[in-house]
């Protein structure tokens, strides 16, 4: 039985169709017109609010705008990231029957260049609209507006400068992780395209020793970067489970990427070694941790509700008591959890396309809603909601995103070609 | 139920064979018993044509059952039976319930899970197992062909069958 997997054309190279582009770009321009009427909207529908509270800073329409531009880049990150890092997991974990698929995984990591620069450039645009922190009188011992508590975390912030003045610590972060993250793209690309050429195991013994590194990096940069991108938005408010909260989040939302991403190819007529047997354990991966989403949201919500302490029980009194983001706690639920879970619990649906296709849809808008709750509770308070601004928004960053990722993908082979373990993937049964 | 007593045994060294001499055994008209092996060979239930198993059924409708169990009993026992205050909470707080009743859908699933495979397979403690050929707890495949259930052939036949299919030894057993 030497060498099945010749029987498949290993020298494939996806083609970055014109219909293909086409249709996406048709999703851009819808998300973009309805962006364009959720601007307008704003701008000459959201004057009535203003006057209701007293003593609040006046809300402007573009803080909304800043807060969408802050949910889709810290989603979407995450999907781009999460590809890169379920590719190093491959490496690590030595694992074989996800060869013929780990470009595709690594392809989302394309989006990380622009993800950087659009996170680094939102947070100077938005900044004292979406960062409570980042007001310098919250540090003035002399204001009135002083506040202890911040107080106590700003070095966490703006260490080694004066607190309130530049965030060098946080913006030291943000460009270190940006940058380790895209170092290790283009180290782990660059080594699996050599592949092709080398032969050989050297480059899969590389590939796994670098991977290895980046698991660490991510594992202390991904929880950090949770808290300051995420959490820091409800500045006096923490969980320590919050970094684990948000990776999960990332993690099942990008699985669920690749997941598509992986169906839609062999749609195409690409992959013709990935059969059902591939594409379960992908439904499973989906499906587990679709679970394990769900355990930790439920861990940091049972906890905050049982004890009941105010600092802690505010963050989910401002989501489950507001007529804006009450109702969306149960669609986040529902979409997440009870859906996917129901849908892809039997054998049969984590094997066929089609339902994977339903849920990993599902699963991509359910966390933005999750995202969507993380960041406009604490940014825009009664002036947020999901109206044409938010959906497009997620539109026109998705299809983004798409045309990024796929045309990464069409500049190389498809198929590592001299992977170790295409074999072992060929003969994958399940 | 009248019990089948008489079975040629074909031996097998190596896997491999075994998967292909289950197909040539099937495709050549004879019903094949068992295959006992040392451990589990993958793809055997597959040659063998067995239906894939219900288990997962019985899992759900078990798991089912220690959902339904565990918020009626705490509802119960928190509502009406003995109501409490716990952390100035509602007599019926739902959340506090669900690690209760994740647990019990857990144990329920489980036990259920492993008491009808039980029962199906037929491993209850007094139950008497019939070993074919003590080696296949060791290192040979064993392939259990009953010979009432294939009268319709000649037993010459089967065993002509059995070793041209890789066999290294056909054998004849009879249980009391």
């Amino acid at each position: 039985m030497a060498h099945d997997a010749q029987h498949y054309n290993l020298d494939q190279k996806f083609e970055f169709k014109a219909s293909t582009m086409k249709s996406i770009m048709t999703v851009l321009v819808i998300g973009a017109i309805l962006l364009g009427i959720g601007i307008v909207m704003a701008i000459f529908g959201g004057h009535h609010e203003e006057g209701a509270e007293a003593g609040a800073h006046a809300f402007h329409w573009y803080e909304r705008l800043y807060a969408n531009l802050w949910i889709n880049n810290v989603y979407f990150t995450g999907i781009a990231i999460v590809g890169v890092f379920f590719f190093a997991i491959q490496y690590a974990a030595q694992a074989g029957w996800s060869a013929p698929i780990v470009r595709v995984m690594l392809s989302f990591g394309n989006w990380l260049p622009y993800a950087a620069v659009l996170m680094i450039a939102t947070f100077f645009l938005a900044n004292h609209d979406l960062f409570h922190w980042t007001h310098s009188y919250l540090f003035d011992k002399a204001s009135p507006e002083y506040d202890k508590i911040i107080d106590g975390k700003g070095a966490f912030f703006y260490w080694p400068m004066a607190k309130g003045t530049f965030p060098v610590f946080y913006i030291a972060r943000m460009v270190l992780f940006f940058g380790f993250w895209v170092f290790f793209f283009n180290k782990l690309k660059k080594l699996s395209y050599a592949e092709d050429t080398l032969g050989g195991s050297t480059s899969w013994y590389k590939i796994r020793s670098m991977s290895a590194y980046f698991i660490i990096f991510f594992a202390v940069s991904s929880s950090i970067s949770a808290w300051d991108w995420v959490m820091s938005i409800d500045t006096h408010w923490f969980s320590t489970l919050f970094g684990w909260y948000v990776f999960s989040s990332w993690f099942v939302a990008g699985l669920s990427a690749m997941t598509l991403l992986t169906i839609f190819l062999k749609g195409e007529g690409y992959l013709e070694m990935i059969n059902e047997n591939h594409i379960h354990d992908l439904g499973k991966f989906v499906f587990g941790f679709t679970i394990f989403w769900t355990y930790l949201w439920f861990s940091q919500f049972l906890l905050i509700y049982y004890a009941n302490i105010p600092e802690e029980s505010v963050y989910f009194i401002e989501r489950l008591s507001s007529d804006v983001y009450g109702p969306f706690i149960f669609v986040n639920i529902g979409m997440n959890f009870v859906l996917p879970f129901l849908v892809l619990m039997t054998r049969d649906a984590k094997r066929h396309g089609v339902f994977l296709k339903l849920v990993c849809s599902l699963i991509i808008a359910g966390h933005w809603v999750d995202f969507f709750l993380m960041v406009q509770p604490g940014t825009l308070g009664h002036n947020g909601g999901v109206g044409f601004m938010e959906v497009g928004m997620f539109l026109v960053y998705g299809s983004a995103v798409a045309l990024v990722v796929l045309g990464g993908l069409a500049k190389g082979n498809l198929i590592p070609k001299n992977h170790p373990m295409l074999e072992e993937s060929y003969h994958h049964h399940i | 139920m009248e019990r089948d007593t008489n079975f040629v045994l074909g031996v097998f060294d190596d896997e491999d064979v075994l998967l292909h001499a289950v197909e040539e055994v099937r495709s050549s008209g004879v019903k094949i018993h068992e295959v006992y092996s040392p451990y589990p060979v993958h793809g055997l239930e597959h040659v063998l044509g067995y239906k894939r198993s219900r288990l997962p059924i019985a899992a759900f409708l078990f798991g089912m059952l220690g959902t339904s169990l565990a918020l009626t009993m705490q509802f119960y026992m928190m509502r009406f039976d003995w109501p409490m205050i716990i952390g100035g909470k509602d007599y019926a707080a739902f959340p506090d319930f669900i690690p209760v009743t994740f647990e019990m859908t857990v144990l329920l699933a489980a036990f259920g899970m492993v008491g009808v495979f039980m029962i199906s397979s037929n491993l209850k403690p007094w139950a008497q197992p019939r070993i074919f050929d003590v080696r296949s707890t060791d290192d040979k495949h064993i392939m259990a062909i009953d010979i009432a259930n294939n009268s319709a052939m000649d037993l010459a036949k089967i065993e002509e069958i059995l070793k041209s299919s890789g066999a290294t030894e056909v054998n004849k057993k009879s249980f009391e």
